[in-house]
């Protein structure tokens, strides 16, 4: 396991980044290029501390005492961290040094609407609708063709694959863990409906649907997918997937196995069937925020700020947590309620981008988010 | 702000658009569009007439032709629905609109029946929509003498016991099978004119169905064929004619052949009964599954003094206080739900979406209510957990796959005005994508309801 510590691993990374890269940058627009970026956006704003849970934090079990998890209960990462007990794929990837967790991390929306934090997100922006296209069509824009443009493997194109580049969507016949949270939400909805709230109550239960589990299957069926485009020769160099659920203001426990479960099996039927190309491979995993540190009266959490990001892949140097760890005492979070952001997203997406196509990095900063920076790119990340 | 312009809107109209402006003055706004009423709009005009229908039905008439005459019967249909589910979504007289799915449904005839299937449309068009701002009378005169109806309720079989042709064959066969089909007969009293247990007997029905034969359909090819009437119009068949005089709720009718029917159909059209039974129905599509019955008194005095002009109904209807009850009165059905989602999320093509296929699976295949009787009114029909789910599954369908621009949280104030609940606002607010939130919206209490 690596024990590195967090705070010089940033420090040093920073300092080397713009130096390491600067001979590749010739080259870099002219050859075609065999990496392969995958983004997977977690939609609802995903819980960071359900993730990967900071079970050796002191402040941990007291804040969320229904929520936590037993250091004996999760995947021992270090420490500090640990990983969800569903996350058994991902952990042998990091384990294997293919998975590198980013915590205690946000974009720098700084409100609590889902909308607005992943517009935020996906066009690049430092505020929702400042941008008019998304940063990975303008990642696009920085990469030669290829015959299949970038796809999002989605019914309609997001936010973060829209703009001037021509992009594409292949829509697979269900989203994974949308049905569970929307059944839910609809039961909330009708919950002062004495007439709509029974048929609600009558529906689910006649069609079996209470704790339907199908989301492992619809996450591989769309890793494969994905997987299957992507490792031709001349298939999308980037691809976007959706994964919906992950609002978890009630059931968070329950709920949450079956996300990560669903996202541990998407992440592994990648690797699966990009075979050889897996090696080439960066995926981003993100969400538009995180939830908040403490639990809420239903069993779950609410809207938040810092979350984490993972990325996967053969190409990524992984094995590791970078993370400049604000804790969770009352005074570190942020308005009193939030895991504190000490990460920039942004950072790490920039770094991430620019080191899989070995570009520039401040060339790929200036258009994936040309409104600048707080920090420099991350780097350090990819294999070069 | 009050309340009228989302009823007005909702409850009276089709749904609110994103672009509606909201009407200032609500009751000048729906007694408007009884005047600029367009009986003849674009979309439906485009549709073949019966005429035209007829005459390709009968080029394929031959039993190698029987794949042919099912496809040709089937693509008719669908393009009937998609343009009737177009024109609802893009007209601009709602209420106008409102009144002919009222109308047709009242009149229903129903698109699985054989050759049915390819005049529903036609049907409509030719037999409602002109009459909708006229006079009941006209319309049931209309709708009675149309193919589509006479086919539906089997009248080309009813043939006299003592007419020309039922005597002969007794005389030269020895057969004794050509007889009376009451069908057509009865449902007029029963559902399109006096009402169920409104007082004719049995023997009423029998009378009236004698009346009513020799009324019969013109078909292409047939060895009577007549070349002076339009390929499948109306014709009286005097050979099939049970011979007059006929008594039918006490009064008898001297007229003979085809005016023997339309006299009976002339008095039934004013009768009190029928007057109570049209306010009934009016009163509870407008003021609730069980309306209050001084409503129905007021519309019922209304048919009655107006002689059944139906815009007369309508302004009761219009300055009814019972019509505009803060509350929801009624639990919107499949084809009013899915017309208002269209409306609300602003769709003006549908491009690759079917409406046809859509409402099959909500329950509602347009113009296929599976009887005469016509698509119940009221919630217990439509208010069911597999066809809620269904709503919630095909509202998210509609928003993946036929999607928008638009943003649920500044759509569901602008659709639902004052009828938005806080609850409904903030679960679309706390929605985690904007396809949960247009989802929500749509299945939300109010919208579900009108």
């Amino acid at each position: 396991m690596n024990k590195l510590d967090r705070r010089k691993f940033l420090s040093l990374a920073a300092a080397t980044s713009t130096l390491a890269f600067a001979p590749r940058i010739a080259f870099a627009a002219a050859a075609e290029t065999d990496r392969r970026f995958i983004f997977i956006i977690q939609r609802g704003a995903a819980d960071g501390l359900e993730i990967a849970p900071p079970v050796g934090d002191p402040d941990y079990a007291r804040i969320r005492p229904a929520l936590a998890h037993d250091a004996a209960d999760v995947i021992k990462l270090d420490a500090t961290f640990g990983l969800h007990a569903s996350l058994v794929e991902t952990a042998q990837m990091y384990q294997a040094g293919e998975v590198l967790l980013a915590h205690a991390i946000a974009s720098p929306y700084r409100d609590r609407s889902h909308f607005d934090g992943q517009n935020v997100m996906e066009c690049g922006g430092t505020a929702p609708y400042s941008l008019r296209d998304g940063w990975m069509n303008r990642l696009a824009g920085l990469l030669p063709k290829t015959r299949t443009p970038p796809t999002a493997f989605a019914p309609t194109v997001p936010m973060a694959l829209r703009g001037s580049q021509r992009v594409t969507s292949y829509a697979p016949s269900k989203l994974p863990g949308a049905k569970d949270d929307l059944l839910g939400r609809v039961a909330l909805l009708y919950q002062y409906d004495p007439q709509l709230q029974s048929l609600w109550a009558s529906a689910l239960e006649a069609r079996g649907l209470a704790g339907e589990d199908a989301s492992d299957k619809a996450s591989i069926t769309i890793g494969k997918l994905a997987a299957t485009f992507m490792k031709k020769a001349d298939g999308p160099r980037l691809a976007m997937i959706e994964t919906n659920g992950w609002d978890t203001h009630n059931q968070q426990k329950a709920r949450s196995e079956r996300l990560l479960s669903g996202l541990d099996a998407m992440l592994a039927s990648l690797r699966d069937n990009l075979g050889p190309v897996w090696a080439q491979t960066t995926v981003l995993v993100a969400t538009e925020f995180g939830r908040t540190a403490a639990a809420n009266g239903t069993g779950g959490t609410d809207h938040g700020t810092a979350s984490l990001a993972l990325l996967a892949g053969g190409a990524v140097k992984g094995g590791r947590m970078i993370a400049d760890w604000p804790g969770l005492a009352p005074k570190a979070l942020y308005e009193n309620r939030d895991l504190k952001p000490t990460n920039g997203l942004d950072a790490l997406i920039a770094g991430a981008a620019a080191e899989s196509f070995a570009l520039d990095p401040v060339r790929v900063t200036a258009t994936l988010f040309p409104d600048g920076l707080k920090t420099k790119p991350m780097s350090g990340l990819i294999r070069v | 702000m009050s309340f009228e312009p989302a009823i007005a809107l909702n409850r009276f109209g089709l749904g609110a658009r994103p672009d509606d402006k909201s009407p200032t003055d609500a009751q000048a706004w729906l007694r408007r569009q009884i005047d600029i009423y367009e009986p003849r709009p674009t979309l439906i005009a485009e549709q073949p007439d019966t005429a035209t229908l007829a005459t390709k039905l009968g080029a394929v008439r031959a039993p190698e032709d029987r794949k042919a005459e099912a496809t040709l019967r089937r693509e008719t249909y669908r393009n009937a629905v998609e343009a009737r589910v177009l024109h609802a979504v893009a007209t601009d007289t709602p209420f106008a609109e409102r009144l002919v799915q009222f109308w047709a449904n009242h009149f229903a005839i129903s698109a699985e029946k054989g050759v049915v299937t390819a005049f529903v449309g036609s049907f409509e068009a030719e037999a409602i929509r002109p009459h909708v701002m006229g006079r009941f009378e006209d319309m049931l005169l209309a709708v009675e003498h149309h193919p589509a109806m006479i086919y539906f309720l089997d009248q080309t079989r009813s043939v006299g016991p003592g007419s020309e042709s039922a005597v002969r064959r007794a005389q030269t066969k020895g057969k004794r099978d050509l007889g009376l089909n009451e069908n057509l007969a009865r449902e007029i009293l029963e559902l399109h004119t006096l009402g169920v247990r409104s007082g004719y007997t049995q023997a009423d029905v029998t009378e009236f169905a004698r009346a009513l034969t020799g009324w019969s359909i013109n078909v292409p090819g047939a060895g009577d064929y007549k070349t002076d009437v339009p390929p499948g119009g109306f014709i009286f068949r005097q050979n099939l004619h049970e011979p007059w005089p006929r008594t039918i709720m006490g009064r008898t009718y001297m007229q003979s052949g085809e005016m023997a029917a339309t006299a009976v159909l002339r008095d039934l059209a004013v009768a009190p009964q029928t007057a109570n039974h049209i306010a009934t129905k009016l009163a509870r599509h407008f003021a609730g599954d069980e309306p209050p019955q001084s409503l129905i008194d007021r519309l019922a005095a209304a048919f009655k003094s107006s002689k059944g002009d139906l815009p007369t109904l309508y302004r009761v209807l219009i300055d009814a206080p019972e019509c505009w009850a803060a509350r929801p009165v009624k639990f919107k059905t499949p084809y009013e739900w899915t017309i208002s989602a269209l409306r609300g999320t602003g769709r003006t093509t549908f491009q690759k979406f079917s409406a046809t296929n859509f409402l099959r699976e909500l329950g509602q295949p347009l113009w296929e209510p599976g009887s005469p009787a016509g698509w119940d009114d009221t919630a217990a029909r439509w208010a069911a957990p597999d066809a809620l789910l269904r709503r919630v599954e095909a509202a998210g369908r509609l928003e993946r796959y036929f999607p928008n621009k638009l943003d649920p949280r500044e759509l569901a104030p602008k659709l639902l005005a004052r009828s938005l609940s806080d609850g409904t606002r903030m679960a679309i607010e706390g929605a985690d994508t904007r396809i949960t939130g247009m989802t929500l919206l749509l299945v939300s209490p109010e919208f579900q309801r009108r």
